[in-house]
């Protein structure tokens, strides 16, 4: 029987040699991450409630990224109680590391086949290695901490397929606007989206993290990509272990429920204008749009590679008058090797102000919030209004070259006419 | 019990059902905020037994339940939408709050006078005289909703095996 990549990963989590798209089945979960919002604050009480321990301390990843730095009252206490439930039960815990979808690869915990939950909605992320991750909130994951187990309704994949190869100035980011802007924030329907073609394969690990991650704008229950070499290197690069990938791809012909094909050479910089990802267009259709703050961060656009990105943008060049540009990395690790190789101190030179490894203004969860009636380009994934802060404020999402070009432009341009 | 309708557009957002600047509160504190930026006179004026009625993706983006959790502590009847987001569903199930689909909410006006059957699957319009057919909810899920949520759910379930896992 000919099945997907989200099928088989399903079914042998689930102790069967196949499933079938509609089947409700429950399925043992082979990692859990949460972290400081819905993570212990919230599942602590459950499980005492239920009077049950954990099901597996060894499979549940602890990460500290939305009240970090705890920099208001009610969030340093967050991340006391936090830190006390991670000594307390002994599960891996990572904290002050950076935002949790990016620190879990750099882990190396996660593998190519996992079926996996995290609590968080951008989980999907962790598709990018091959592993079928999906969001779940806290309840369920207290459920899944006490059990090591949780329903799915086995999904339908919906194949999207780049062709061609993107152009300089384009990144992943550009790809998944546009899919926003096609399909719609309901476009993934909660089913497996599996990304995939010539374009798809050329990318790396990180970039497809940023696809991945993004399947959470289009409405999927994750985002997938088949593990490939890349997939192998990079878990290699961060001391994991190499799961045999020889059947971790969708069977040729497979049914699925929507194949689109999209041309990445013909792919031109996006931004979407407020207050949905899926008001994208090209960057050049966005009529000049004055900016007075540009934000490099979340786990969608502030790893390592969105920071070279920006950098490449802003070597030698100057912020336009009246623009803040903050940069928030996303990762201890990636801040780490950026300044090893010159791009912190890019950032520094135009005058940038770096935030810590956290998820900053994009949750929005602390003191770090956008001002009324602002007018902000970003490299985080949603533009939902006053999510970044107040409700007057007018938040764009473009890449981190986008926006990296608009902080020395003034105004949203197409950060091609840079980098000539 | 007839409650209010309060009729909402599409990609309702979890960051208007749960603001981010209130999350490091309690449930009250984002209950008295929820849906603030769409609609104001939503948490002041909204009574127990009142039904939101919504277009496509209702719940869209993040995975915080508080956005399902605010609309119980509210004591709403029940969310019914033509389509919701997927963690959002799965959250209002386990939280035991109705969520039902509709195939049609042609008819419905704000402020509407209505009655939710979420188990026979029916939004009454009592003062219209008009049915609107939801689309019955899975028998596991309504396993839940009936028990309340997924911890009672659970907590009936570790009794009946007689032994939780233990660590």
């Amino acid at each position: 029987m000919r099945q997907t990549l989200a099928q088989k990963i399903i079914a042998r989590a689930a102790g069967r040699d196949h499933v079938t798209p509609g089947d409700v089945v429950t399925a043992r979960v082979d990692l859990a991450m949460i972290h400081d919002s819905g993570g212990p604050r919230r599942v602590a009480p459950i499980l005492q409630d239920l009077g049950v321990g954990l099901w597996d301390k060894d499979k549940i990843v602890l990460v500290a990224d939305h009240f970090v730095p705890g920099d208001t009252e009610e969030g340093a206490a967050i991340l006391a109680m936090t830190r006390d439930w991670a000594r307390r039960t002994g599960v891996r815990f990572h904290d002050g590391l950076g935002i949790c979808h990016v620190v879990l690869p750099e882990s190396g915990q996660l593998r190519p086949g996992m079926f996996a939950v995290g609590g968080d909605s951008h989980s999907p992320t962790g598709g990018a290695m091959g592993a079928f991750m999906f969001g779940i909130g806290a309840t369920e994951m207290a459920g899944v901490l006490a059990t090591g187990e949780i329903w799915v309704k086995v999904p339908e994949t919906i194949l999207i397929e780049w062709t061609g190869r993107l152009g300089d100035g384009l990144m992943a980011k550009d790809i998944m606007l546009a899919l926003c802007g096609r399909l719609g924030m309901d476009g993934g329907k909660y089913q497996a989206v599996e990304y995939t073609g010539e374009a798809i394969r050329a990318l790396s690990m990180q970039e497809r993290m940023t696809l991945s991650n993004m399947a959470a704008e289009l409405g999927g229950q994750t985002g997938l990509v088949a593990p490939d070499d890349v997939t192998a290197a990079f878990l290699h690069s961060v001391g994991g272990s190499v799961p045999d990938l020889s059947d971790l791809h969708s069977d040729e012909g497979a049914s699925v429920l929507e194949h689109h094909i999209f041309d990445a050479t013909t792919l031109a910089p996006q931004v979407a204008a407020p207050h949905s990802p899926a008001n994208a267009m090209p960057a050049d259709a966005a009529g000049k749009t004055a900016i007075n703050v540009a934000y490099v961060g979340a786990c969608t656009g502030a790893k390592y590679e969105d920071l070279q990105a920006a950098a490449r943008i802003l070597k030698g060049r100057k912020l336009a008058a009246g623009v803040d540009l903050l940069v928030a990395p996303s990762s201890k690790r990636d801040q780490d090797r950026a300044e090893a190789d010159g791009i912190m101190s890019i950032f520094e030179a135009v005058g940038a102000k770096i935030l810590p490894n956290a998820c900053g203004i994009c949750a929005g969860y602390g003191t770090y919030r956008l001002g009324a009636d602002v007018t902000c380009i970003s490299s985080t994934a949603r533009n939902f209004k006053g999510r970044m802060g107040e409700a007057s404020s007018q938040v764009w999402l473009g890449s981190p070259l986008t926006v990296a070009a608009a902080a020395v432009a003034g105004h949203i341009i197409d950060p091609r006419e840079m980098l000539a | 019990m007839i409650g209010r309708i309060f009729l909402l557009g599409d990609d309702i957002d979890t960051d208007q059902l749960a603001p981010g600047q209130y999350m490091r509160g309690g449930i009250e504190a984002i209950a008295a905020h929820c849906l603030e930026a769409a609609r104001p006179d939503f948490a002041p004026s909204v009574q127990p037994g009142d039904i939101v009625v919504a277009g496509r993706n209702f719940g869209a983006g993040s995975s915080r339940e508080q956005a399902a959790e605010a609309l119980r502590h509210l004591q709403v009847a029940g969310v019914v939408a033509l389509s919701f987001a997927g963690i959002f569903y799965r959250n209002a199930v386990n939280l035991g709050l109705p969520v039902l689909i509709a195939p049609s909410i042609d008819g419905v006006v704000d402020g509407d006078l209505a009655t939710l059957d979420a188990d026979g699957g029916v939004l009454q319009l009592t003062a219209k005289g008009i049915a609107l057919p939801l689309d019955p909810m899975p028998e596991n899920l309504r396993a839940i909703i009936q028990a309340g949520g997924l911890v009672p759910y659970l907590k009936k379930r570790f009794a009946a095996d007689d032994k939780g896992p233990s660590q």
